[in-house]
């Protein structure tokens, strides 16, 4: 099971020589505006090798030091084209390529381990109509090598509720199996009435790019399971040039009300049946309370990253105003030299509070997001292991069930009835089907859910460690950054005569 | 919340050395490491304070500074002592000048007494072509202390370990303030002694050699009152003089340039220090982090539990750079601003001192003409105007050299404290830089 093999020993790694040239050339091409055939390639797929499990945590480095240096001048585009915001995250936007790379495949998965090749980028938020009953619309791009997808290359416009009706399908079908469907992206009511006011300001452009974002990594996570990637839903979302019937909110309500109830269900632990192996629930229980105090964690982290997103902010636009003053007062300082000095001084600062402001972006779209995504995933975790309590609570119940039509067959017996006998063999037979489903399918959830989970933190793992490393070479950039400015400055200084 | 109780186990910054000398106390002592890194009096004055808060600054001061003259009169603050409300500060005079009956003494004085002091000087009709050392800002724990009790109410809601380091925290930046507040009484005793008039006033030879306390209350509500009635009355009347224009080209450009360079340092000393807070909160912020990194450490139950561990490891080493250099910025940059806050509006008071001698002259000159006209009391005019010419001429006399000597010290202050600062934060970026990168060998080369 997926659970029980260990990643095998990772040889050195190379270390990726284009970081520091993604982060410069990146910078310098800001203003580049590109032609929207760049834009679908946005990030760099795996190219087709194939994919040996064992080989497949050296894979993600390799890859990872290609995607960084092949991305670098495109990486940006995303975000210039369309109604670019005023400041766009531009230089580190590396979310994409986090997932870009091949999933595990199933170890149970009896088919042929085809290469996986699947790009997509959500790009190009327009807004479409007026008033209250506007809507951003967003240009979603497949390109892939699939033989279940019909073309290469497939562009389509979907809206926010189209993802959300996605989802919602997906949820309903699969979730009762054991899969750990990926949530959508969180409504947010403040955040769209801004845009749909048409407020051009500078919250709600982030909040467009925050969104575009997220709607990006929700369908790569998406796809990134096998069972999904083959749905015909996901297919048609992904294809399909209209618009799916989007799913009425009432819908969407309906399924988290249906999770509600979930939550609550009462679960019959009687360990009188043989089927259900014992240490497969001592495996279940440990699971959940791991994932409890992971969600616990992780929340907690989300909430400090977030803190620590607003103060760097904060001291960007705080060093920019003393930049200013800082320019001001070397305007009215009237020995030359140290006026010189102060100037000079306004400069470093001026460049410095852009590094921040770099830096709180990269401290939101690599950190912060991820951890949010976790966090919404876990409870999607949380929410299949709720699932087995309940097909398990329904296969109790059946088993009750037909013990009392045995009941009542004996007692039917005893009174003599042939006519009602025959009835209630028939609902007998009909309830022993009934138990061995509830157990088929009891047994199929938990086996899903095992391979899931191990699926799931293999990801874990991959997707922290890739995240943390990048995110630690910003931090490297920012600071080798830091260095040149105050080396620059020095001099300056010391001339003061 | 006594701010005591909470320092009573020894801290080890490595910068400072801390004593505890009396036991029953809730009490802070600086130990004499304080003398071997305060700045000796210079000539050009002191508009650096001891700079103790940095451990690389032991070495020679970039400023020159002249020994052999002010072998006469050496002041410096040898201990402090932090007592509730009050500051105690040990003032420690070495002297070879016969006025004073020992050579070395020392006396216990408190923040009052120094504000009497500066008082005295500006009152004093004698230092009025002199600027002031501006007066060291009062002691103010009151946002150190807030912190610390809000510390100690949540104190239910953290973990051990966390509430162990945020104490430490907030213990070292209630050091830190104790430090500055220090340092700013030492460089106005120690201006005061370098400057060749003031250090010869008598209310300062009472003030370092007097053992006794002085008896210097603070003024009262009443005393309070006339003071800022004074002070409107001194900004209308500034008001009136400054737009008197001057025949002497260097004041007049000296009054437009103070001016505006008064009210630019007042709005660059405030950006600053709203900065310098950012930068705190994010230090602190990464704190968090790394605590909470820690903790996914080790509940992890994948590989990822080493990872965890070795980026929390690494964000508590970088947050103490980080403070670190907030805490430099605040050091070289804030207080450098605030300090030349303070010494511009003294500059300023002491043009308008001039203006308000000018404007005396004048209206003494237009009372000797009417008096000739009308040939009544023309001898009293005669006097009056002969006072009026002196003191005008005495103050401008000294308001020159005062305010050259100011240019000078202000250049030379900022440069020293620019450098420094650029030197500082290449080390730190440097520091971070390294930790970083062998963090991330270790992490891509790990399994």
């Amino acid at each position: 099971m997926a659970e029980d093999r260990e990643p095998p020993p990772l040889p050195g790694v190379p270390e990726p020589q284009d970081a520091e040239d993604l982060f410069v050339s990146a910078m310098e091409d800001a203003e580049r505006s590109l032609s929207p055939e760049d834009i679908s390639s946005s990030s760099n797929g795996p190219k087709a090798e194939p994919m040996l499990l064992d080989h497949d945590p050296d894979d993600l480095f390799a890859e990872a030091t290609e995607e960084v240096s092949l991305d670098s001048p495109e990486r940006q585009m995303i975000l210039s084209d369309g109604p670019s915001p005023a400041i766009t995250p531009v230089t580190i936007n590396p979310r994409a390529d986090v997932f870009d790379r091949s999933p595990d495949q199933d170890e149970d998965d009896e088919e042929n381990r085809d290469t996986f090749d699947i790009q997509i980028s959500v790009s190009d938020p327009e807004k479409v109509g007026d008033g209250m009953n506007a809507y951003m619309v967003y240009k979603v791009t497949t390109k892939t090598s699939l033989s279940i997808f019909i073309r290469d290359e497939v562009c389509v416009k979907r809206r926010f509720s189209d993802f959300l009706g996605l989802h919602s399908k997906l949820a309903s079908k699969y979730i009762h199996m054991g899969y750990i469907v990926p949530p959508a992206p969180e409504k947010s009511i403040v955040g769209m009435t801004k845009v749909k006011v048409g407020k051009e300001d500078l919250s709600s452009v982030e909040f467009v790019e925050k969104r575009r974002s997220a709607l990006e990594r929700y369908l790569l996570r998406t796809v990134k399971q096998p069972a999904l990637l083959k749905d015909p839903d996901v297919l048609q979302f992904l294809e399909s040039s209209e618009v799916p019937s989007h799913v009425s909110y009432g819908d969407v309500i309906l399924s988290n009300t249906y999770c509600f109830i979930l939550k609550h269900a009462r679960c019959y632990y009687h360990h009188l049946d043989e089927v259900f192996v014992c240490s497969c629930i001592k495996w279940f229980e440990e699971k959940q309370q791991q994932f409890e105090n992971l969600d616990v964690q992780l929340r907690k982290l989300h909430a400090s990253v977030e803190s620590l997103v607003f103060h760097r902010k904060e001291l960007s636009v705080n060093t920019a105003s003393f930049a200013k003053s800082a320019a001001m007062l070397g305007n009215s300082e009237d020995h030359t030299a140290l006026s010189r000095a102060l100037s000079q001084l306004a400069e470093v600062e001026e460049k410095i509070d852009q590094l921040h402001q770099d830096q709180a972006c990269a401290d939101f779209y690599l950190i912060s997001e991820l951890l949010g995504d976790y966090v919404r995933l876990i409870t999607a975790v949380k929410g299949v292991f709720d699932q087995r309590m309940k097909t398990w609570a329904k296969c109790q119940d059946a088993q009750v069930m037909l013990q009392r039509k045995r009941e009542a067959e004996a007692k039917l017996q005893h009174a003599n009835k042939p006519d009602k006998l025959q009835q209630a063999k028939d609902e007998i037979r009909e309830w022993e089907g009934k138990v061995q489903q509830g157990e088929r399918d009891f047994e199929q959830i938990s086996k899903n859910i095992r391979r899931e989970v191990g699926r799931f933190e293999k990801d874990r793992v991959k997707d922290f460690r890739v995240v943390i490393i990048k995110y630690l070479e910003s931090l490297v950039h920012t600071q080798q950054q830091l260095i040149k400015y105050w080396e620059a400055f020095l001099p300056e200084a010391k001339a003061i005569a | 919340m006594m701010v005591g109780a909470f320092l009573s186990h020894s801290l080890h910054p490595s910068y400072l050395h801390l004593q505890r000398s009396d036991a029953s106390s809730n009490h802070e002592h600086l130990s004499s490491v304080l003398t071997s890194l305060c700045v000796s009096p210079q000539q050009e004055g002191l508009d650096d304070g001891p700079d103790f808060l940095s451990e690389e600054d032991r070495g020679p001061r970039a400023v020159n500074v002249d020994l052999q003259t002010d072998a006469t009169l050496q002041v410096d603050i040898s201990d402090a002592l932090s007592e509730r409300d009050k500051v105690k500060f040990t003032v420690h005079t070495k002297s070879t000048l016969p006025n004073f009956k020992q050579n070395e003494f020392s006396v216990v004085r408190q923040h009052e007494e120094f504000i009497w002091l500066h008082d005295s000087f500006v009152e004093s009709e004698e230092y009025a072509g002199y600027i002031i050392p501006p007066a060291p800002p009062r002691p103010d724990f009151d946002a150190s202390r807030e912190k610390l009790q809000k510390l100690g109410e949540g104190e239910g809601s953290m973990t051990k370990e966390e509430f162990t380091k945020m104490k430490q925290e907030l213990e070292a930046e209630y050091l830190a303030i104790f430090k500055k507040t220090v340092a700013m009484h030492e460089v106005f005793l120690c201006r005061v002694a370098a400057h060749p008039v003031l250090r010869k006033d008598l209310n300062f030879h009472v003030f370092l050699e007097y053992n006794q306390d002085l008896s210097v209350r603070g003024k009262n509500k009443k005393e309070k009152l006339e003071d800022f009635f004074k002070n409107v009355v001194k900004s209308a009347d500034g008001v009136l003089v400054a737009g008197v224009k001057d025949v002497d080209d260097f004041f007049e450009h000296e009054k437009t340039f103070l001016l505006e360079y008064h009210n630019r340092v007042k709005d660059s000393s405030a950006k600053s220090d709203r900065m310098i807070r950012s930068h705190k909160s994010a230090a602190d912020d990464i704190n968090r982090i790394a605590s909470t990194l820690y903790t996914l450490g080790t509940q992890d139950s994948t590989d990822l539990c080493k990872f965890f561990l070795k980026v929390s490891e690494l964000f508590e080493k970088t947050r103490k750079i980080e403070a670190r250099v907030a805490a430099d910025e605040d050091l070289k940059l804030a207080d450098l601003l605030k300090y030349y806050l303070r010494e511009s509006q003294a500059a300023k008071d002491l043009l308008y001192r001039r203006g308000r001698a000018l404007v005396d002259y004048e209206n003494a000159n237009k009372a000797l003409d009417k008096a000739r006209a009308k040939n009544k009391d023309v001898l009293q005019a005669e006097t009056t105007q002969q006072v009026c010419c002196q003191k005008f001429e005495k103050i401008s006399e000294s308001a020159k050299q005062e305010l050259i000597d100011f240019k000078t010290r202000r250049v030379a202050a900022f440069r020293k404290n620019l450098v420094e600062l650029a030197e500082l934060e290449l080390k730190h970026a440097k520091g971070n830089l390294q930790l970083l990168q062998s963090c991330l060998g270790v992490l891509k080369g790990d399994t």
